[in-house]
């Protein structure tokens, strides 16, 4: 039972900040299908920190590294998106599934290099941290307690404050719901559009590297993060583009995952006797009924995926 | 002035673009080896380019042509999938998930019950179809965004496919059965097409089937009046309900047709034998987002995509080539995903294109009229 609250938290914290990534970019008009690939790419920058920092850092210093690493690397992979969606109008559907290519492909293409130069013989794209990890968890009485919870907490509380009490959180979704009107009061559409795909990308890298580090203590690359954007995406619409409702689907979607990895722990599952794939497939369905049942009164920001052009009206 | 209306041509510019997409593609490709290793990235970039004429022999270069073709059959189906759905307005990212259960469907038939090679072939465009069509009417009945509804198919169809083919796999090794010594009928006949290619097995009517499938749904979309009917959906769905179109209908029966094609892709690889499903992947095969980038490149032409699918597995089979102690073979895949997120671009450089073109007739337009007042 401890071992599913443990893995329903530390699934929640991953989807909720990628699906808060999501929130910030689609409330600036911009549809991130790449969250998939920028999660990979925060994965990469946070796991070759862990890998190059010297033995024997100490954990503080270990956690904000590999937070910043990750968090860089998601932010700057984002700027792809970026540039493709507001400065040149490009299609966002197909520059999203272009980033989830390219990020797995680009992340293995890079760690098979650095294996490989490392070790000859090593033409494996698998990064290990097994020490490096030790720094993210406390150990109270056999629950460990992962930092990244409690950091995934901040970015919610943060998330809520600035999209609702800012001024700034204001225009940013003024830009998703009807950027011809922002632009009339003197907001930069353009501006705000970059900013919410790069807020975007600092929140997805850093669920990247925290999923990473979630119950294994190895990544294989080749294998991307095995569709947790995706998921993240849905729990978004579950959400309905709100924080505190995200954090809820998050919570939920979460605890399906969780039981996917500890099923075996509890009597009344394993008499069900359902083979393994299918607790791998009930986050999916799930959420392809919840979207059945409230998709029909979406309330997705109007003008997502639609290229800002000032002279239309 | 000739050389203006020819550039004017909104085909001709779809090539230019695509070419463009593809030479900035292999360009920062190229780049990215000379960062991993400065030394071989020329020879690396010119294997992948070369492929199978990687081999000195010529009847060892038709056979890994051929492979290539094996390949490339069920890339245009799903590139035609795409550009199907595409055509009607949608976003056909469900292809790799029809395409998985295109797999189940086929192997299951094949090596459970036993079947010949063309019920497994209708079995898998069925199952294909089924699960497009589903997507279909999520989105009209409920308003589920069809990308969405596909995702989550890809991954739910991944997970049922390898439960059902765990029924049919070697008792040793997460691969199911292999078809030829299990149910040698469920193989697609090879008319004699094989041995062209230096008696290379895997080479059957999968590849006649796919060229004629892609030269079927050019006529579909562009002489029948469904066609009409499913792009002006695509372009302006309320005009076209306004028309008398049942937009409904249309979307399903888009979701359909696309899904059947991604189903049947799945057939024309796995019924030639040259690939068995491994029952433990865990991530969902790249063959139908693949095929968005084939659709993407080609123009989202029918036509077109038979050359860009061909491109694209040709570039991935030369990254087996490519020498191990310095890159790995996922170079390939990495030039690939380039070329997809530049085909984003198409759209603006085919304004920038009108527009100079434009720019130029005004020029030369002013400087006429100059010279007739003079």
């Amino acid at each position: 039972m401890l071992l599913l609250i443990q893995y329903t938290l530390i699934f929640a914290s991953v989807l909720m900040l990628v699906a808060l990534g999501g929130c910030f970019s689609e409330h600036s008009g911009v549809i991130n299908i790449g969250l998939e690939g920028i999660m990979v790419m925060g994965a990469l920058g946070g796991a070759l920190m862990m890998r190059y920092l010297p033995e024997g850092t100490s954990a503080f210093v270990m956690i904000v590294m590999v937070v910043l690493a990750a968090l860089i690397a998601g932010a700057l992979y984002s700027l792809l998106l970026a540039v493709a969606a507001v400065n040149f109008n490009a299609d966002q559907t197909i520059i999203g599934t272009a980033m989830n290519m390219l990020g797995t492909a680009a992340a293995t293409v890079i760690v098979k290099a650095l294996n490989t130069a490392a070790d000859p013989n090593n033409v494996s794209s698998t990064i290990q941290y097994v020490e490096q990890k030790k720094a993210f968890y406390v150990n109270i009485g056999g629950f460990e307690f992962s930092w990244f919870v409690l950091i995934a907490a901040v970015a919610l509380i943060a998330s809520h404050v600035i999209l609702y009490k800012t001024r700034f959180g204001l225009r940013l979704c003024a830009c998703g719901e009807h950027p011809q009107a922002a632009d009339s009061v003197g907001i930069n559409v353009y501006k705000m559009r970059y900013a919410g795909v790069v807020i975007s990308g600092i929140l997805g890298g850093l669920g990247g590297i925290v999923y990473i580090t979630s119950g294994v203590s190895e990544w294989k690359f080749e294998n991307g993060v095995a569709g947790f954007g995706f998921l993240a995406l849905a729990v978004m619409i579950f959400g309905q583009w709100k924080p505190l409702n995200i954090a809820l689907a998050a919570l939920l979607f979460g605890m399906m995952r969780a039981l996917s990895n500890v099923y075996v722990a509890f009597d009344f599952l394993q008499n069900l006797n359902l083979p393994g794939a299918v607790y791998n497939m009930l986050p999916y369905i799930i959420s392809l009924v919840v979207l059945i049942f409230t998709s029909k009164k979406s309330r997705a920001p109007k003008a997502e995926g639609i290229p800002y052009d000032k002279g239309s009206r | 002035m000739k050389k203006n209306n020819l550039l004017k041509n909104s085909g001709v510019q779809s090539l230019i673009a695509s070419l463009i997409c593809i030479i900035i593609g292999l360009f920062v490709g190229y780049i990215a080896l000379l960062i991993i290793n400065a030394e071989g990235a020329g020879k690396a970039i010119v294997t992948l380019i070369k492929n199978f004429l990687y081999y000195p022999s010529k009847p060892a270069q038709l056979k890994y042509l051929g492979n290539t073709l094996v390949k490339t059959a069920p890339l245009l189906m799903c590139a035609l999938s795409v550009l199907f759905a595409n055509k009607a307005g949608l976003f056909n990212i469900g292809a790799a998930g029809q395409y998985v259960v295109g797999a189940g469907a086929c192997l299951y038939l094949a090596l459970a019950l036993k079947m010949p090679w063309w019920v497994c072939l209708l079995g898998a465009i069925v199952a294909g179809a089924l699960l497009g069509a589903l997507s279909g009417l999520l989105k009209t009945a409920f308003n589920v965004n069809e990308v969405i509804s596909c995702i989550m198919f890809n991954w739910i169809s991944l997970y049922c496919v390898n439960m059902l083919l765990a029924n049919v796999k070697e008792s040793t090794s997460p691969y199911t059965l292999p078809l030829k010594a299990n149910n040698a009928s469920a193989l697609l006949p090879d008319l004699g097409l094989g041995a062209f290619f230096t008696k290379n097995n895997y080479v059957t009517i999968a590849i006649p089937l796919a060229v004629i499938t892609a030269v079927a749904i050019w006529v579909l979309l562009e002489k029948t009046k469904l066609g009409y009917e499913l792009k002006a959906t695509g372009n302006n769905k309320n005009a076209a309900k306004y028309a008398g179109m049942k937009e409904n209908r249309n979307i399903i029966l888009t979701m359909a047709i696309a899904g059947a094609l991604a189903g049947m892709a799945a057939a024309l690889l796995y019924l030639t034998g040259y690939e068995q499903w491994s029952t433990s992947q865990s991530s969902v095969p790249g063959m139908g987002f693949n095929g968005i980038a084939a659709a993407f490149l080609g123009g989202l032409n029918p036509i077109g995509a038979i050359f860009s699918s061909y491109f694209i597995q040709h570039i991935t089979a030369g990254g087996a080539y490519v020498d191990k102690t310095m890159y790995c073979a996922q170079v390939s895949d990495f030039i690939c995903a380039l070329i997809i997120y530049l085909c984003g671009f198409v759209l603006f450089m085919k304004t920038a294109m009108n527009r100079s073109i434009t720019k130029r007739e005004e020029k030369a337009a002013a400087k006429n009229k100059e010279g007739g007042n003079a």
